[in-house]
């Protein structure tokens, strides 16, 4: 049984000539390892079956409010699923929305991020730096509709001055003009709540790829002369590239569908606004969000719609960012 | 000029400097700290630079090339490079801490206002929005059974899961495959979770919006970050544990479920509980699923139940002076709740850390 039992024992697996304890009870082991085997199996493949039906059904019930479009789905800015007069709704405004905010937020989150990362894994002193990297870690655990919250209120009426400041000394750069002198609600506000929220994210995922770097590299760097800087960029940095662009992915990922902080933050204006400070922008998840207690047959189905974008959107970006960290996985040997 | 040059070649060369330049002074950054804030305070002072915040900006950014140009003139290139980076990097955290306190004080400063024990005793049952009064009770009840709910649900999924990476799947490709797979379930958006539960469960199966629908989607959102704190725990336990129990012929189930889990059940509790806090404060499937509730209903598996994130944002839609007063007082509760999951699991954590 021993050496039967090391081995993963299948449904083949004949009893071996040391199998004497095996024939006291053997047939009732076999079959509890079968069943413990298939009942773990069969939860992994449970979650590969989630991941299908997730898509599966999201399509099923998109279909139909697609079909009633009267307009381009892709092309048209508007949402009037439910009118009487014939389904009118696309998610042009909606993409513009979710992307730039997203993407805005990572470009301020990502170098920041990094910072944080570098500084808990190589500056910090080693003592202090577990406690340093759980206090960044709670920023993860603050619920998004609290960020949302402290968004309006506190966030909201303070970076109005900042605000004006981009537009009277960057308002050569269209997405900081402001031409209506309103501020409030915009896609710039959310970006920046955004840009707190995937912190953490941006800067676990960097961080742990930091401190897998080779003992030996890092000295190698100081003991040629490096400062501590060179050492971070000669020996750190390259070594956690892919980790670094994953955990920007990532980020990403977790800012194209972040719902509730962005739906409290922006203005839910149906048009696609370059200018960023203005009241305005809408995304994906925040039109599901506020939409969806009021919406008709149609209209919920036109809010499946967007819905099925964003989690292609979400899935294609966090595969690539899988791909590209379990890439490094394979060829650094140091796990 | 001329003196100077005379009296150095008059003296010998000094020596010192054949294995190290020059080098700041080690009070250097705390000097620099001291004048860029100061500089910072008289330019406050004498334009028009306004406010505690923008100061502060100037002072850091005074204290950026304060000290790299003094190093630049005394060090030279690298090293100032070197200390610019250095600044970079503490910066950065800072920048990350401000946040951080910003959110919680608020929380903390306006949650107390309406925070009281009946706020937390009575639901919004007949309650005029417009007007204070009323409490989250109905709401408390609706996260605990929800995310009691989708705890049972979702974490013997996920132990299981991680249970066949580790143990079974070896480097497989259906392993494989179910490790990267739940690794991207890890980014899928909460509202699509909630939008797949209400096509599944009430679109197609029939059902009413309930509680045990948002158990559904909260369940969704637990089982892959309850699949990677698993893993890593079990990836823990030492090989020779499990050789031992083999030799000693006991079967390879009974291996995981007296010795390998046991071993590692401390690191797995405290995963499940930071996956349980982690769900406790999501809003956008619970909206799609549960809707919402004014009322107390302690029933999880019939009609609308109400949670304490989808309180707040009820209460913030109603956008009254009252319900907004509300609104941070749900915010205070959820914060605390969400700090105790998170202080259980760490204290589990250490309690039962392998010496």
């Amino acid at each position: 049984m021993s050496t039967t039992s090391a081995v993963e024992p299948g449904p083949g697996v004949e009893p071996g000539p040391g199998a004497v304890a095996a024939a006291i009870h053997g047939s009732a082991v076999r079959r509890g390892d079968l069943w413990f085997r298939r009942l773990s199996a069969g939860s992994g493949v449970f979650v590969l079956v989630l991941m299908a039906a997730i898509a599966v059904f999201l399509v099923w019930r998109a279909v139909p409010a697609l079909r009633a479009n009267t307009v381009n789905f892709l092309t048209y800015q508007q949402w009037f699923p439910d009118d009487p007069a014939g389904a009118k709704f696309g998610i042009a405004a909606l993409a513009f929305g979710t992307v730039v905010s997203a993407v805005l937020a990572m470009l301020m989150a990502v170098p920041v991020g990094y910072g944080i990362a570098l500084f808990i894994a190589q500056y910090a002193p080693r003592r202090i730096a577990a406690m340093l990297g759980y206090i960044v870690d709670l920023l993860a655990a603050v619920p998004s509709i609290i960020f949302g919250l402290w968004g309006l209120a506190f966030l909201m009426p303070r970076s109005e001055d900042f605000m004006i400041w981009l537009n009277d000394h960057l308002g050569f750069i269209p997405i900081f003009k402001n031409t209506i002198g309103l501020y409030g609600k915009s896609i710039m506000l959310a970006s920046i709540v955004l840009a707190i929220m995937i912190l953490p994210t941006v800067s676990a995922i960097s961080r742990e790829v930091f401190k897998q770097v080779p003992t030996a590299h890092i000295e190698a760097a100081l003991a040629l002369g490096a400062t501590r800087w060179e050492m971070v960029r000669t020996a750190v940095l390259p070594f956690g590239r892919p980790g670094m662009i994953s955990a920007a992915m990532l980020g990403l990922g977790r800012a194209l569908g972040e719902t509730i902080a962005v739906a409290l933050l922006l203005s839910a204006v149906f048009s696609i606004n370059p200018h960023l400070t203005e009241p305005g922008g809408n995304t994906f998840a925040a039109n599901i969000a506020l939409r969806w207690n009021e919406a008709g047959t149609v209209g919920l189905g036109a809010l499946i719609a967007a819905g099925l974008v964003l989690f292609v959107i979400t899935l294609v970006v966090n595969m690539i960012a899988r791909i590209i960290i379990e890439r490094r996985r394979d060829f650094s040997g140091a796990n | 000029m001329a003196t100077d040059l005379t009296e150095a070649a008059s003296r010998p060369a000094p020596i010192s400097d054949s294995l190290s330049g020059g080098t700041l002074p080690r009070w250097a950054p705390l000097g620099c700290i001291a004048g860029s804030l100061l500089l910072a305070y008289l330019l406050a002072v004498f334009t028009a630079v306004s406010g505690t915040a923008g100061t502060l900006l100037v002072a850091a950014v005074l204290y950026a090339v304060i000290q790299s140009g003094w190093s630049f003139s005394v060090e030279g290139r690298r090293h100032a490079k070197d200390r610019l980076a250095t600044t970079l990097i503490y910066s950065s955290f800072v920048v990350a801490f401000i946040p951080l306190v910003a959110v919680l004080t608020t929380v903390v400063i306006k949650g107390l206002k309406a925070l009281n024990p009946i706020f937390l005793t009575h639901s919004m049952r007949n309650i005029d929005v417009a007007l204070p009064g009323g409490g989250v009770y109905h709401a408390i009840i609706g996260t605990i059974e929800q995310v009691g709910l989708a705890a049972v649900l979702g974490i013997p999924v996920g132990v299981m899961v991680a249970i066949y990476l580790v143990e079974y799947g070896a480097r497989g490709l259906l392993a494989r495959a179910i490790s990267f797979f739940v690794d991207v379930m890890t980014g899928v958006p909460s509202i699509v979770a909630g939008l797949f539960v209400y096509t599944g469960f009430v679109l197609t199966l029939g059902y009413e919006r309930s509680g045990v629908a948002g158990s559904l989607a909260l369940a969704i959102l637990m089982i892959p970050v309850v699949v990677r704190s698993t893993e890593e725990m079990l990836k823990l336990v030492a090989t020779d544990l499990r050789e031992s129990s083999y030799a000693l012929g006991v079967p390879k189930y009974r291996t995981i479920l007296r010795i390998v889990i046991p071993t590692a059940l401390g690191g797995i509790i405290t995963g499940a509980l930071l996956a349980v806090a982690r769900v406790a404060g999501e809003t956008a499937p619970l909206l799609l699923t549960t809707f919402l509730s004014q009322s107390i209903n302690t029933n999880p598996f019939t009609g609308p139940q109400a949670s304490i994130p989808v309180f707040i944002w009820d209460q913030i839609a109603s956008g009254t002076d009252a319900s907004i007063d509300r609104a941070w007082a749900g915010a205070m509760t959820l914060i605390l709740l969400i700090m105790v999951l998170n202080i259980v699991a760490r204290l589990v954590a250490r309690l039962t850390r392998v010496k």
